[in-house]
């Protein structure tokens, strides 16, 4: 198949059968649920366990005192695990559908954009809306429009409760409600606030909250040097407040919250929004999305992943070009990206150092493993510094090798190829001589890895020596 | 830089003993030669107490009579009362469980900071860490831990493998970003596992490889195993009589001691240790929270003790990531609350004070008249840490968004 006729394919995922990836993916339930279903199923039985261990804790009067290990008691660590299925199911699909879906375009530009958009599981709810993130807001997007998927985002619960923005209310709120003066919830009336999971504080900060103003400017869309000002942060956060989540704790949805919004006019990047209500937030979006900082900061980081960890100025200026005058055309963006001289230039080759998720992956890929269970590969990923849903900071995992290339990683990367190819990972590993042999003759290798590889008493240890070798840290 | 070959012809430390002088070791030596003066670089060993540690229960302020009237069954007793606590200054004790820690307010090697913490007001455990450990409290987007940005604000070609070292699973966000850091469990992990060959082929590989990158990060991997290997974590004693506990935190203060005893261009050494987040029967004189700083200052008492003379060249700082709620719950516990105390140990630290503006107890000195007020920013804390320990001119770069000034400092170094 012609280069581009592959790319063309690949820009259009839903025409590639992806029958052979789905059916690995079939026994896990959690994929498919609501975050309603999972909260509901997987949090509740949990949380239930634990007020009753509270209960049970406080009716007994002092704890006896333990030795130093002594730590609290976990409650029924089954119910734990079982709490735990649907991240872990995320991080096993995530990796098996890197592994094995045809559609590899569109799986690493989930990765790409989850990354863009980063939120981290561990914070509060966000453990049982990740699954709805990905699969509902991130995915469907990735080859469409910029503003699509930034308003997907926008809208996610995840976000709004990993940014803060569930709870950002105009200070001088609530407002009554125009024209809904007894709006009712499904038992009673509203309390005036969105119901809150401040379960230990009655004085949790209330009022505007900038994080996702901010890193909507910063992250999202301008980018650091976009020309945004601190003013800017306070104006959009302003238009963003009343945007909240109907019942966080619950796996709830979006919310519009008329009495949490700010109604007054707003100034945005010299643009007056004053829209009203909701329209307010969305103006902002259409703003950002069309702004030229936007169509360069996407850009540039788009050709850092796909070409270089410095981005060649011709192809980051074609690349916002078409950005702009597609309005935020994803597939076209990428088009120009996967059909430009620059990316299929020699100086592309081996450019970038295999991030930990990529370079397990594609070792076990290399190896042709067949891989059932992935959560040792999980593991590896996590011990070599990624661990998957887990990025703490709004910026998501860094693009560059710097992050990457350490000794303690380094030694890890060779005793995951040693473990791989023993047969440590999965049952049975293979090795594939077809595959070594893509990657000895393939390009570039060192006399002193050919030497090595070579010198290798059986296949496994071949497949090992070519897994850890240098240029296999590279693509 | 010196090459290998040279550093072996001059021979110049300890590492001639093992037989083998690793290349960064080299380099390390040299740095520190051109710093002139010291002959070890300063360390600093960051404790993070995760879940946010009751201060109030850990350096009380007995004095303060609202302390009483706040928490009628988990106060810690007067000093001279039956498991009262143990009196600093008239003002503030000790609790009873941190005992093993008076010797060292005794001969003036640990200060205390108390109501310090950060300027936002977030009470979610998550989002606090994240403020601590980035440094730039309110400011999310940061990418990079404040450890790492000293590490940078330094950043070395010829950095040692061991420059920076966590004792946990993962890196913590503290250590994160551009500068290279270590994350391991045990030291004795570090190595190659697939037996001699397999170390040799790869070490081979990376040696020849023309790859500037990996070639270096390559033979410095080599290298740290080796000297691992000659350190033999396995059969390490405790010097000065110090007595670990068996607890993980124990274990991984004794690793720290260890690397920096090894003499490995460590300057950043990391530990954490959870089970501090006690809304439910924390206890007073025993009882959760006793049992857990238990193991806390054993394990700080032992660091100290076994480090012994090098403690001159050594910080220790503990911090959590907010304090708790003055007055106690309603099942006998604590609920989130803001300002803390930290504890900073060796150096050339003036101990046996206990630092910072006591903001005071009672309802309208509180935050949110209900937690302890923050009189010292922890930035500042950091700050003075990292410029008259550690010995960075310009720490501007290091705190982004901040303006850390001799003037803030506590004034923790003479």
């Amino acid at each position: 198949m012609g280069i581009d006729r592959f790319v063309d394919e690949q820009l259009h995922p839903e025409r590639i059968d992806d029958s052979a990836v789905t059916s690995r993916l079939a026994e896990m339930t959690t994929l498919r649920l609501s975050s309603r279903d999972i909260a509901r199923q997987f949090e509740e039985p949990l949380m239930e366990a634990r007020r009753e261990r509270r209960r049970a804790d406080a009716a007994a009067g002092n704890v006896t005192p333990g030795d130093a290990n002594d730590q609290p008691k976990p409650v029924d660590p089954a119910l734990q695990q079982q709490a735990n299925r649907p991240v872990v199911e995320m991080s096993e699909q995530k990796v098996l559908r890197a592994i094995y879906s045809p559609r590899q375009l569109q799986e690493v530009l989930t990765d790409f954009w989850f990354n863009h958009f980063n939120v981290d599981e561990r914070k509060g709810p966000v453990r049982f809306m990740l699954t709805e993130y990905e699969r509902d807001a991130i995915r469907p997007h990735v080859l469409g429009k910029f503003r699509d998927l930034l308003g997907a985002t926008a809208k996610s619960p995840a976000m709004l409760f990993y940014l803060d923005n569930w709870m950002s209310a105009d200070p001088n709120g609530p407002h009554p409600e125009m024209g809904r003066p007894s709006a009712r919830g499904p038992f009673g009336p509203r309390r005036p606030m969105p119901v809150a999971p401040r379960p230990q504080n009655a004085n949790a900060p209330r009022g505007l909250n900038e994080n996702y103003g901010r890193e909507l400017m910063e992250l999202h869309t301008l980018g650091v040097d976009g020309g945004y000002t601190q003013h800017d942060v306070t104006e959009v956060a302003r238009a963003f407040t009343g945007w909240t989540i109907e019942q966080p704790r619950q796996g709830g949805g979006y919310r519009f919250e008329a009495r949490l919004h700010d109604p007054g006019k707003k100034v945005v990047l010299g643009h007056t929004i004053d829209a009203g209500g909701v329209r307010d937030g969305e103006q902002v979006l259409d703003l950002l999305a069309r702004h030229p900082a936007t169509a360069r900061f996407i850009a540039t980081k788009l050709v850092r992943r796909f070409v270089s960890d410095a981005p060649p100025e011709s192809l980051v200026d074609r690349a916002a070009a078409r950005f702009q005058k597609t309005d935020g055309d994803l597939r076209e963006v990428m088009r120009t990206i996967l059909t430009s001289p620059e990316f299929l230039a020699t100086e592309a080759y081996r450019a970038k150092v295999k991030t930990p998720f990529e370079f397990v992956v594609s070792a076990a890929r290399t190896s042709s493993a067949d891989i059932d269970d992935a959560r040792l590969l999980v593991r590896t990923i996590q011990q070599l510094g990624m661990p998957l849903y887990q990025c703490q900071p709004p910026t998501g995992y860094k693009d560059t090798a710097d992050a990457w290339v350490n000794t303690g990683a380094l030694v890890g990367r060779m005793n995951f190829a040693l473990a791989l190819a023993n047969g440590r990972m999965a049952p049975h590993v293979p090795a594939d001589p077809q595959a070594l042999s893509d990657i000895l003759l393939g390009g570039d290798v060192s006399a002193s890895t050919q030497a090595t590889i070579a010198k290798a008493g059986n296949p496994s240890q071949m497949m090992a020596l070519t897994l850890g070798s240098p240029e296999f840290q590279r693509r | 830089m010196l090459s290998r070959r040279v550093f072996l012809k001059n021979g110049s430390c300890a590492l001639v003993s093992l037989g083998f002088a690793p290349s960064f070791l080299a380099r390390t030596a040299s740095a520190q030669g051109r710093q002139g003066g010291s002959t070890r670089a300063k360390q600093l060993i960051a404790i993070f107490q995760r879940g946010a540690v009751d201060g109030l229960n850990m350096i009380v302020p007995y004095a303060d009579g609202e302390y009483y009237r706040a928490r009628p069954s988990i106060a810690i007793a007067r000093p001279g009362a039956d498991s009262g606590a143990i009196d600093l200054d008239g003002f503030f004790g000790l609790n009873p469980r941190l005992r093993p820690l008076k010797p060292f307010w005794d001969s003036r090697a640990l200060a205390i900071v108390h109501a310090c913490g950060s300027p936002d007001a977030t009470r979610s455990h998550f989002d606090a860490q994240d403020y601590m450990e980035s440094a730039t409290p309110g400011v999310k987007g940061t990418s990079d831990g404040w450890l790492n940005r000293y590490l940078q604000a330094r950043r070395s070609e010829q950095a040692s493998p061991f420059r920076a070292v966590s004792l946990t699973p993962q890196l913590p966000r503290a250590l994160s970003g551009t500068a290279p850091a270590l994350a391991m469990s045990q030291l004795a992990q570090f190595g190659i596992r697939g037996g001699a060959a397999n170390e040799a082929s790869f070490e081979a590989q990376y040696a020849a490889a023309a790859d500037r990158i990996l070639n270096g990060t390559g033979r410095d991997a080599f290298d740290a195993m080796k000297m691992l290997k000659s350190a033999d974590p396995a059969k390490y004693q405790p010097e000065n009589g110090a007595d670990y506990p068996r607890s993980p935190f124990g274990q991984a203060l004794q690793q720290i001691a260890q690397l920096a005893k090894a003499d490995v261009g460590l300057e950043i050494a990391f530990a954490e240790l959870g089970g501090w987040d006690t809304h439910v029967n924390q206890g007073a004189a025993q009882g959760q929270l006793a049992t857990r700083l238990d193991d806390f200052a054993r394990g700080l008492a032992a660091l100290v003790t076994d480090l012994g003379s090098r403690m001159a060249d050594i910080v220790v700082l503990t911090m959590s990531e907010f304090g708790r709620a003055v007055s106690e719950n309603g099942n006998r516990g604590t609920d989130h609350g803001h300002g803390n105390a930290m504890l900073a140990m060796g150096g050339g630290i003036r101990g046996g004070r206990v630092y910072g503006t006591w903001p005071g107890l009672a309802v309208d000195r509180r935050y949110d008249r209900r937690d302890l007020a923050v009189t010292t920013d922890f930035r500042d804390v950091f700050g003075e840490i990292v410029v008259r320990h550690m010995g960075v001119v310009n720490p501007g770069p290091i705190f982004p968004g901040y303006a850390t000034s001799a003037g803030r400092f506590p004034g923790l170094f003479a």
